[in-house]
């Protein structure tokens, strides 16, 4: 007998998607490699463009037929590209289940919240409406919905965007998947709401242990909710850590601009450290490393070829030539 | 919901009232009166006197509005001043023959926009879509009237395969007999439907392809068939909206039609009507047609908010 409790329910092997389209291909992710046990939580911090949702689809299989894949993704020790479309619509919801960023428009306005709740139920568990209906239920009980058999009846609009939010967590664990996709859930909301729906998905996340792939661009709420970071620039992961290596050491010149350009107090006063330019054309990557045309630390070497990881210390890596002098620094 | 209904049916009232006063006003601006119709011009004072006194035309206008109005409750139409004959009787037999064409029409042209429309957007920018976009855009342009008398010149006198005129026997059409005529008004009257609706759909469909929920939907595992539900519920509202407009257009704007092909509908009542001046057909016609037009578009509302929540308030 297999032991799953020690085999990674997500593995991501030197991933690459290309868009080719109308001669263009943009190079959306450039090989990315990770893995996630049960029970684990990686956050990608990457600005827009970084190809963090793009990373997200693909593990979901949801990446429309014109992309070019490479390399490999397994979920639960299956690899995806070897499904076919209905295997793949089979998993999605069931094994791996996805909450978006808008919850205004990732609910269809024409279903009650419950209607969209229990038709994942019947799709993937071949339970009666009844059944379906009655899960859903506990479902928003357990988001903490309050008078839940009421919402069911609620349609999207009639809900606060907090509440759909919920609402949408439960849709995403309607059928106890191993895997939740999060794509920046909290963005579109109030800053009370937002901590209120990270405790809950981590108290979730940690009940049900389940691998949490978090997708964000704000460093509060990756140092609120991970176990590991990954910071993503152009397609690639440029540094993965620890929380506390990744945020309180960071080494990477991106990382360390990412940081240092984020507002908290204490900061009155301050001119606000911008990283000067804007991401590398995704059609036209540069030779060398990605960050390098906008890097106040390149060197000439920066510009021949793209930097491998390098280790930093224990399991903190930074895809960096200049590891060694900036750690210290 | 039904308080919705409640509030939409209390809303038509008044447009129904504001459609009897437009009919209403309308033959007051006709040039010539009824009296000019039935006598001569050399005919003494008294007696157009007499004939303006027997229908009530010395009264005042509000007065005639009301009687006019009144009578209308009563489905006293008037009488026809070139047949004689009660207007009530001979609109309800055009209004049943202008159906039978119209609801074949609308079914059929609805039908096939609504399988173009959806063929189009599944298959945006390929060859399916350019051929459904050339077929929708010549349904909408070709005039029917010229459609209709190439027709006619082509099946009937070159290869006299289907009849020029008429009408097959009355009743529910079942008899080739009765379906052989139809064919070609049908067709013709189907088109723009076609088009209209074709082309709408093609754009709902792709407008809610673009939204983010879709996406949603093939995320949490749904089979395309069922996505494909989703979608179909969602650009309703909005192809619903424009059926009940394109309904209504058929009802009236089949004149041309049933004139060509000489069909005893409303539109040739109509179109009979003006040219013998007959005042009380032409009222009652445009009356009838119009509330039908208010009460296909009432359905529609009330349709749309039955699909689409956000309607009901």
């Amino acid at each position: 007998m297999t032991d799953f409790s020690n085999t990674p329910v997500v593995d991501v092997e030197d991933l690459s998607v290309t868009f080719q389209r109308e001669g263009n291909s943009i190079r959306a992710v450039n090989g990315i490699s990770f893995s996630l046990r049960r029970g684990e939580v990686l956050t990608v911090i990457g600005e827009s463009g970084s190809g963090k949702s793009v990373m997200l689809r693909t593990v979901l299989g949801l990446i429309p037929s014109y992309a070019r894949i490479g390399g490999k993704v397994q979920v639960k020790g299956v690899d995806i590209a070897g499904l076919n479309a209905e295997q793949r619509s089979a998993m999605r919801g069931r094994d791996v289940s996805m909450i978006f960023q808008e919850p205004a428009t990732a609910f269809d306005p024409v279903y009650t919240v419950g209607e969209q709740i229990a038709e994942t139920i019947v799709r993937h568990e071949g339970t009666s409406q009844i059944t379906a209906m009655a899960r859903a239920k506990d479902l928003l009980d357990l988001v903490a919905i309050p008078s839940a058999e009421r919402r069911l009846k609620n349609f999207p609009h009639e809900m606060s965007g907090g509440m759909r939010q919920r609402a949408m967590i439960a849709l995403a664990l309607a059928c106890n998947p191993s895997v939740l996709l999060a794509d920046e859930p909290t963005t579109a909301l109030d800053a009370t709401v937002q901590i209120q729906l990270l405790v809950l998905l981590r108290k979730l996340q940690r009940e049900l242990d389940m691998a949490l792939i978090f997708v964000t661009h704000d460093m509060g709420v990756a140092a609120e909710i991970s176990d590991r970071v990954a910071v993503m620039y152009a397609g690639r992961f440029v540094e993965t850590g620890t929380v506390e290596d990744v945020l309180l050491a960071p080494t990477h010149p991106y990382t360390r601009g990412l940081l240092s350009s984020t507002v908290h107090a204490g900061m009155r006063g301050q001119t606000l450290q911008t990283i000067t330019g804007s991401p590398p054309d995704l059609r036209r990557l540069p030779k060398g490393c990605s960050f390098a045309p906008r890097c106040t630390q390149a060197m000439d070497a920066c510009r021949l070829d793209s930097p491998m990881a390098r280790q930093v210390g224990g399991n903190h890596m930074a895809a960096c030539l200049r590891v060694g002098e900036l750690a210290t620094a | 919901m039904l308080q919705f209904v409640f509030r939409r049916i209390t809303q038509v009232i008044p447009i129904l009232l504001g459609v009897t006063l437009v009919t209403f006003a309308l033959v007051q601006i006709m040039p010539g009166s009824i009296a000019d119709m039935l006598v001569p011009p050399s005919a003494p004072q008294s007696l157009k006197d007499e004939i303006n006194r027997i229908y009530g035309l010395d009264r005042s206008l509000f007065e005639q509005y009301f009687l006019w109005l009144g009578q209308l409750l009563t489905g006293n139409l008037g009488v026809s001043l070139v047949s004689s004959r009660p207007v009530a009787g001979e609109l309800f037999a055009a209004m049943l023959n202008t159906l039978q064409i119209t609801l074949i029409s609308a079914v059929i042209g609805f039908g096939l926009g609504i399988l173009f429309g959806a063929i189009s957007a599944l298959n945006a920018g390929k060859w399916p879509d350019r051929l459904f976009t050339f077929v929708s855009i010549a349904g909408v342009s070709v005039p029917h009237y010229w459609l209709a008398i190439l027709m006619v010149t082509i099946f009937s006198v070159q290869f006299n395969l289907l009849p020029a005129q008429g009408m097959g026997p009355a009743g529910f059409p079942t008899t080739w007999e009765q379906w052989r005529p139809m064919i070609m008004p049908i067709f013709t009257l189907s088109l723009i439907p076609m088009g209209v609706v074709g082309r709408l759909v093609r754009a709902s469909v792709l407008e809610v392809l673009s939204q983010e929920f879709v996406q949603a939907l093939g995320a949490k595992g749904l089979r395309d068939r069922q996505v494909r539900m989703h979608v179909a519920k969602n650009a309703a509202p909005a192809v619903l909206a424009v059926m009940g407009l394109q309904f209504g257009y058929l009802l009236g704007g089949s004149i041309l039609v049933e004139t060509v092909f000489n069909w005893p509908g409303t539109g040739k009542l109509l179109n009979q009507a003006i040219f013998t001046n007959d005042m009380p057909i032409i009222q009652a016609t445009v009356l009838v047609l119009s509330i039908m037009f208010v009460l296909v578009n009432l359905a529609v509302d009330v349709a749309q908010a039955a699909i689409d929540p956000r309607m009901r308030r």
